[in-house]
């Protein structure tokens, strides 16, 4: 069975919960895209600039040091840090751009978190020639200010939202709002497996190429498929774009990390899938935390990119199903990896990134020496350097 | 019969047009929106829509944004409201309509929430982030409670959407006037007129205009060319201005015999 069916659910999750006014773009926007994903000549143009503007395939690196220190599993790391911007996050901007200009439309507006998004969908908005607008919470802003200046290098505006948590959260609300208010001239670049049908299926399939790769490079290393994949889970593009490839190969094991804040039973966290339950959040019926009202409550993580109340609604599906298992890690295991990888590798992973190394650093001396594992390494780290000095106290 | 249903059947044999109040309940407190409630009633509104306040209310700019924050913090909760819904209809008959984001009726239980609602008083849900594709789960509750879900129509609205939104609304149909949020500018009456007479070419059900009327003359205008006129940021922003100031019911009170006195038939 194919997922989504027609009206964008997974199993129960998904769908299609915004204004009317945003109606007609969506189904505007799934018709364009069912018609364009079949079309040789926008795959061929998709592929040339993931290939000679981003510069896929990106490596699969088999991490000597870290397997050798952690004892287990053969560890593979999935080189996304490599992509130009330094996240994964082109791969899906850079088709949705490709999507808006068949749709003539001149204004790209997206969310940033961690800034990542932000800075890929500013790229490819300098790079076609099209305006671009970035909306940002004010916190994330403050934590990702080199991000910040980033954007305003490459000529988009980037708005602050100084509303709720002043995070991700808020700035998709407010991409939502500029969307409904001039969804005639703008195409709103959405940076995950998030909100209303056609958009979770649709980043998915700009992202899988992450995994039809990994498949590939793992297979001509090793000859077999891998024991296990993991990759961190904020609304889920980067684990999704690893997983999906991997979804019919039942023995291979899916492991999203969540962000665990200061600790699950803390409350101040991001683990949807420990502490919330299904609800409507942002167009799309998925996993949420929210009070006993459906309030959305406030999350915490040291991560901006992984610091949101929901998560694709895809993941929700695959966590019901058990074809995935979802788990969390707190800001101070992410912290740690990131130390780890930099020392053992001499990779910095982005914060978000980091939960991912945290979780391999559980699971794989429990593994085998003969089992092989894949971790999304999905952003480098540069960006998080002086929120990490701050951390540690140390000024730069 | 449903009382909103009585009230526009009414007002259309007299020729006249309804006036479609806006407040976000519990700002600044439920009390107060219960007086509110019986002096907007006063003041000459025909049917009250009572927000419900939502975190993440992503149909809405920044006034009723504000309204949704004052309004959780002095703790109001959808069940709290409907208390105070049943407490006002020892008082008035006025129509009363919910204006509730989906995840907080998902939270207290779709069949539940129409069953209560319906039964405290309530004649209507508008769920602005729930087009009529995604209303399943609340159209069997609904209507066996005697709730009308009423949905709504924008400019950006194709003829298809239009046939279908038209056909599955009920009391009235909600037309969006500007391409945007709430609390937006009026523009273009031209355009909703002929918007509006696109609509009625697919149902019997009343015309109701909203988003972007703020002044008694915009109120006049689109009185001319809709059935009701669905006034919100206007009124929310004077109840923030004079939450506070003791002249709360008063003042909102002006502002809405101002609008009903501009819609009066010439």
């Amino acid at each position: 069975m194919a997922i989504p069916d027609r009206h964008g659910r997974f199993g129960p999750y998904g769908g299609r919960y915004v204004p009317e006014t945003l109606m007609p773009a969506l189904l505007e926007l799934e018709e364009v895209y069912q018609r364009t994903r079949r079309d040789k000549g926008f795959q061929a143009e998709l592929k040339h600039y993931l290939k000679e503007y981003v510069g896929r395939p990106t490596p699969l690196y088999f991490a000597q040091r870290l397997t050798k220190r952690l004892g287990g599993a053969k560890i593979y790391l999935k080189r996304e840090d490599l992509c130009h911007t330094g996240a994964h996050k082109i791969n899906n901007a850079i088709g949705q751009a490709l999507l808006a200009r068949r749709m003539k439309k001149p204004r790209l507006i997206a969310e940033t978190g961690a800034g990542q998004h932000g800075v890929a969908t500013a790229t490819v908005a300098a790079m076609f020639g099209l305006e671009c607008e970035i909306y940002m919470g004010t916190e994330d802003m403050q934590r990702q200010a080199l991000n910040v200046f980033r954007m305003r290098l490459l000529g988009s505006t980037v708005t602050g939202v100084d509303a709720g948590s002043r995070t991700l959260k808020d700035a998709i609300s407010e991409a939502m709002r500029d969307w409904t208010t001039n969804v005639r001239t703008t195409h709103y670049v959405l940076g995950s497996v998030l909100g209303a049908h056609p958009y979770p299926m649709m980043i998915r399939d700009f992202q899988s190429v992450i995994g039809r790769e990994a498949r590939k490079q793992i297979l001509a290393a090793e000859g077999r498929l891998p024991d296990c994949l993991i990759a961190c889970v904020g609304g889920g593009s980067n684990a999704m774009g690893l997983f999906h490839a991997f979804v019919p190969d039942k023995k291979v094991r899916m492991v999203g990390v969540e962000a665990g804040g200061l600790g699950v039973e803390s409350g101040k966290h991001a683990a949807r899938f420990a502490g919330g339950r299904p609800g409507v959040l942002q167009g799309t019926m998925t996993y949420l935390l929210q009070d006993e009202n459906g309030q959305v409550n406030l999350t915490h993580s040291v991560s901006a990119g992984l610091d949101y109340a929901a998560v694709g609604p895809e993941h929700s599906y695959y966590k019901e199903t058990n074809r995935a298992q979802y788990t969390s890690v707190t800001d101070d295991e992410a912290l740690e990896a990131f130390d780890l990888l930099a020392r053992e590798e001499g990779i910095m992973p982005a914060l978000e990134s980091a939960h991912a190394i945290a979780e391999v650093v559980k699971c794989a001396p429990k593994m085998k020496k003969s089992q092989i594992l894949i971790v999304n390494l999905s952003g480098r780290g540069d960006k998080d350097v002086q929120q990490v000095a701050r951390i540690k106290g140390v000024t730069l | 019969m449903n009382r909103l249903d009585h009230t526009l059947s009414q007002l259309k044999a007299k020729g006249e047009k309804a006036l479609i109040t806006y407040i976000m309940a519990g700002d600044p407190s439920l009390q107060e929106t219960e007086q509110l409630v019986l002096e907007l009633e006063r003041a000459g509104a025909d049917v009250i829509e009572l927000g419900v306040p939502f975190s993440d209310p992503i149909a809405d700019g920044p006034v009723i944004q504000k309204a949704a924050e004052r309004g959780l913090q002095s703790g109001t909760s959808l069940r709290r409201i409907l208390e105070s819904v049943r407490h006002l209809r020892a008082s008035t008959q006025i129509p009363l309509v919910l204006m509730a984001y989906y995840n907080n009726i998902h939270a207290f239980g779709e069949a539940e929430f129409c069953r209560v609602a319906a039964d405290a008083g309530v004649d209507g849900l508008i769920v602005p982030d729930m087009p009529p594709d995604e209303a399943g789960p609340l159209r069997g509750p609904a209507g066996e409670a005697g709730l009308h879900l009423i949905f709504l129509l924008a400019p950006t609205s194709t003829a298809s959407r239009r046939a279908y939104v038209a056909k599955e609304s009920g009391g009235f149909v909600y037309y969006v006037s500007i391409t945007g949020i709430t609390g937006a500018k009026l523009q273009d009456v031209a355009g909703v007129r002929e918007n509006v007479a696109k609509i009625r070419k697919h149902t019997k059900t009343p015309v109701a205009v909203g988003f972007g009327v703020a002044t008694p003359e915009d109120a006049a205008r689109v009185a001319q060319v809709a059935d009701g006129v669905i006034v919100g940021s206007a009124i929310v922003r004077r109840v923030g201005e004079h939450g506070q100031d003791g002249r709360l019911v008063q003042e909102v009170g002006a502002f809405v015999r101002s609008l009903k006195e501009a819609m009066q038939p010439a």
